[in-house]
């Protein structure tokens, strides 16, 4: 029995090596924190807009569901000249991009849902020098990805050590490779608010929807236990 | 007994005079008598409707603001989450509805396999359920290319060629279903005609047809014991009783528990990791880039396995055809003297157990991407799913069957096993150390109860 | 077998408790079903106040803006035509504007916030065409007694130069003045009054 169970674990322990997948890092994603939000809202016009739209959600949304004045959000967050009412439009237009990216970078209005959270945090923390590629990087978590690393002033540059596995060079760790304006701490503060945020932007009513569930479930229990005693009451009569 | 003359009670016998509602009301509730042993398993037909019910409703408030036009769909879906007031709500039921109507439908079927409900004289309700199940297998592909995400139009790009694979006309025939050289908006548009109108339609009648076969020849019950062979002096069946109250108000207690789970599921994990809403579908259709796994939706999963196991094409389409064709034979497969499984022979139950383990291995592997160990198992397990139905014939011929009971059995209620369940958990949860005794975990007592539900598991397959 | 001694109260209680928490839940469900058919985020953005540059406008001049899938008109008038306004009441049916749509600083002979700017909904209340501006007075084809105003081409009805309907023709009421406000002397806000803003 015990050769049996061990012979089918070790089987099944080769579904490990041959995914391939790199660990990936926690997010600490929590939407009832609104500040997290609005820093991370605030990063995401920085440093995302400017190429990438997340043309589902609105700033009218956006200002009521973290709290923030509209005069606000239109004076310290939307880019210049955006109304209330407006979506994440991207500047950047079609024909440019395809011009210098080669393809229109996609919207991430849904990017939280598609990829997850842990995805978001490690690729943006995953950034190292590779002069091979076009924008001079490459990422751990999105082989030869075709976007520059925006967050690279905040986070510095990243080297990566490669170490040889019979003769294929794979990629071992990233180490430092220049400083950055900030510590590493408050960067990954700065990219775990930026995930929470685009974790919003995927369903602004989530945080809302778990919160009426609790009324929702209650009542139901309440119907089931009147409907339980009227079923008992009638059961009765049958023997 | 004198009944006033209200003017409500008048405007009623007006109707009454010209529309059958009394007779109907009374044949098919009121007078319907059905067997009263039904148990968790009888829940799951109203259950159905119910969310049948629930997929009219929030399909037609979807459609209020839905566009079919592959420019427009994608966002639209969005639009409905975000900026139309509880949008977000009507999706989630309609998408939870989906998985919760496959999940229904496939017990309400296990039931059938239980208790032999699809033998003599119920045939054609069986015959009526199966076309039921393929009608809503293709309501499901079509609604599923609607929200225009990578996993909605890849998935039906992959089934929608495998037509191409029947000789002489497949080419054309796919054509013809897609109305494009590919999955375009022009299939988009007519999978929206079809979800939204014709195959609603469709179910709404064959439901009716269901109905009407069953309550023609009544429904059968966990004894597998006909009701209607003894009758009390008013005509009635002594083992029946009527529909309308017992089973309305039953069937409402099952209503409360399934929407308990239905609200858990939507106010709290409505994508079910991936499986009710998949995380793929979240990108807009793109033509150009194919996703890494192509898979189909959870409740296509065991057909599907089927399909990828079949090293050949069209021998593959043959199989997934074939794994739904056997199941409306099987009222003919099945040559067993005994309708329900508590008195059947000890064949029988290991061939069912199999034929589970089977289905769900298949559903599972169905999820996966394909390994060479993985198509081995799915092979085998294929072979086990079409064992189940086409020996059938030969192992339930000679079975060794229990005497059937003239009359139902009732077995012990929900309170009546609360001392034998607390009796259960007191073996697992007490350690006594000398004099004391208190609540932890008892490897001991965990291991007893192991060894005995085993031993009675390997007793009732005799 | 049913057996006939039954708790008929009992009965009779749990099922109305069970109707009233069915009907509840059924009400509650119903709110966001029914809501879902008002007017979504996007309806409402479309429907957002717009703005109207006065700066440059003449007398004599129509601007003309959509609000809400609606012309929405901006009329700069001179003193003659408000002095002409005045005796035009004895041919109106509403000279008074008791019946017609319009915010309450409106209410007032010009119908309008400044006398000199009057902004209207360009669309006639009988049945919806918009009518053609026509200031000059007694043109050929409407005749001696046009004293300058708006007139709708699909039934012939006449409005004067503050909106107001004629006796004798088919709209029933005179133009609705839309809320509006003053964000400075030159910008409109058509859509929201001042009490909104604030």
């Amino acid at each position: 029995m015990k050769k049996l169970l061990s012979l089918l674990l070790f089987t099944l322990s080769f579904n490990v090596f041959a995914s391939g997948a790199v660990e990936l890092q926690n997010a600490d994603i929590d939407l009832t924190d609104k500040m997290s939000l609005q820093r991370g809202a605030k990063h995401f016009v920085t440093y995302c807009l400017g190429c990438h739209s997340a043309k589902q959600i609105r700033y009218l949304r956006i200002a009521n569901d973290l709290g923030i004045d509209e005069k606000h959000v239109l004076a310290d967050i939307a880019p210049e000249g955006a109304g209330i009412y407006d979506q994440l439009h991207t500047a950047m237009n079609k024909h440019d991009a395809e011009k210098w990216f080669g393809t229109q970078p996609p919207d991430l209005s849904l990017i939280a849902r598609s990829r997850g959270a842990d995805w978001l945090y490690s690729y943006l923390k995953g950034f190292y020098t590779d002069k091979s590629r076009p924008f001079g990087v490459n990422n751990v978590i999105f082989e030869d990805v075709g976007m520059p690393n925006p967050l690279w002033q905040l986070q510095g540059e990243q080297k990566p050590v490669f170490e040889m596995d019979g003769d294929k060079k794979v990629l071992e760790k990233l180490i430092k490779g220049s400083e950055g304006t900030m510590t590493e701490k408050e960067f990954d503060t700065v990219v775990n608010d930026l995930v929470n945020f685009l974790v919003y932007v995927g369903e602004p009513v989530q945080l809302e929807r778990q919160q009426m569930g609790k009324y929702v479930l209650f009542f139901l229990f309440i119907f089931l236990v009147i409907s339980y005693l009227l079923k008992k009451e009638y059961w009765k009569d049958v023997h | 007994m004198n009944i006033k003359p209200t003017r409500l009670r008048m405007c009623g016998n007006w109707v009454l005079e010209r529309f059958p509602l009394a007779k109907v009301w009374n044949e098919h509730m009121a007078h319907y008598y059905a067997p009263k042993n039904f148990n968790f398993w009888y829940f799951f037909g109203s259950l159905a409707l119910l969310v049948l019910v629930n997929q009219f409703i929030t399909g037609i408030l979807l459609t209020m603001n839905y566009k079919p036009d592959a420019k427009l769909a994608f966002d639209s879906v969005e639009y409905i989450m975000r900026d139309v007031n509880w949008g977000w709500l009507v999706r989630y039921m309609h998408s939870t509805g989906a998985s919760a109507f496959f999940i229904v439908v496939y017990l309400h079927m296990f039931r059938g396999l239980l208790y032999g409900s699809f033998k003599h004289p119920r045939e054609l309700v069986w015959i009526f359920g199966m076309l039921l199940f393929v009608a809503l297998m293709a309501e499901a592909f079509m609604g599923y290319l609607l929200p225009w995400g990578q996993m909605s139009y890849w998935g039906a790009q992959v089934i929608i060629s495998l037509f191409s694979a029947i000789p002489v006309i497949g080419d054309d025939l796919s054509l013809w279903i897609r109305g494009d050289y590919v999955v375009s908006d022009a299939t988009l548009n007519r999978f929206f005609a079809f979800h939204v109108i014709a195959v609603p339609l469709a179910l709404v009648l064959l439901v009716f047809m269901h109905i009407v076969a069953l309550h023609e020849v009544g429904s059968n019950n966990p004894d597998g014991v006909d009701i209607k062979k003894s009758k009390d002096p008013w005509g009635h069946p002594t083992d029946g009783i009527p529909f309308h109250p017992y089973y309305t108000v039953k069937d409402v207690v099952g209503v409360a528990v399934f929407l308990i789970f239905f609200a858990t599921v939507i106010f709290y994990m409505p994508e079910m990791g991936g499986y009710f809403l998949e995380h793929a579908n979240f990108i807009p259709a793109d033509p150009m880039k194919t996703p890494e796994h192509i898979a189909p939706v959870w409740y296509f999963t065991p057909f599907y396995s089927i399909l990828r196991a079949i090293p050949d094409k069209f021998a593959g389409v043959i199989g997934m055809g074939g794994a739904i064709v056997v199941l409306f034979l099987l009222p003919w497969l099945d040559r067993g003297q005994v309708k329900s499984i508590r008195y059947r022979g000890g064949i029988y139950k290991k061939a069912l157990m199999l034929f589970v383990i089977s289905f769900i291995a298949l559903g599972y592997l169905g999820t996966q991407p394909v390994t060479p160990v993985a198509t081995i198992m799915a092979r085998i397990f294929t072979a086990v799913y079409f064992g189940f139905f086409l020996l059938m014939p030969i192992y339930t011929r000679w079975e060794r069957f229990k005497p059937v009971p003239n009359h139902i059995t009732m077995q012990p209620t929900l309170e009546e096993r609360i001392p034998e369940m607390k009796a259960v958990i007191d073996e697992l949860t007490l350690v006594t150390e000398g004099e004391n005794t208190k609540r932890g975990f008892n490897p001991t007592g965990a291991k007893n109860i192991l060894i005995r539900t085993a031993k009675n598991l390997k007793e009732s397959l005799d | 077998m049913i057996d006939e001694t039954v708790d008929k109260s009992k009965r009779q209680f749990l099922t109305t408790a069970l109707t009233v928490v069915g009907a509840v839940g059924t009400g509650y469900l119903a709110v966001p079903f029914l809501s879902q058919m008002q007017p979504s985020v996007k309806a409402m953005a479309a429907g957002a106040p717009v703005e109207i540059d006065i700066s440059k406008i003449e007398e004599g001049q129509l601007i003309r803006v959509a609000w809400r899938g609606k012309p929405v008109w901006v009329v700069q008038r001179s003193p003659q035509v408000l002095e002409t306004l005045k005796t035009l009441d004895s041919q109106l049916r509403d000279p008074l504007s008791n019946e017609s749509e319009q915010p309450e600083f409106s209410k007032n002979p010009a119908r309008s916030m400044k006398p000199e700017i009057f902004v209207a909904v360009g669309l006639c209340t009988h049945l919806g065409c918009s009518p053609t501006f026509r200031p000059e007075v007694a043109p050929h084809d409407l005749g001696a007694d046009w004293k300058g105003g708006f007139f709708c081409p699909c039934h012939g009805s006449w409005f004067d130069l503050a909106g107001r309907v004629y006796k004798g023709v088919p709209a029933p009421t005179n133009l609705e003045v839309p809320p509006y406000r003053y964000e400075t002397d030159t910008l409109i806000v058509v859509g929201e009054s001042a009490e909104d803003k604030a």
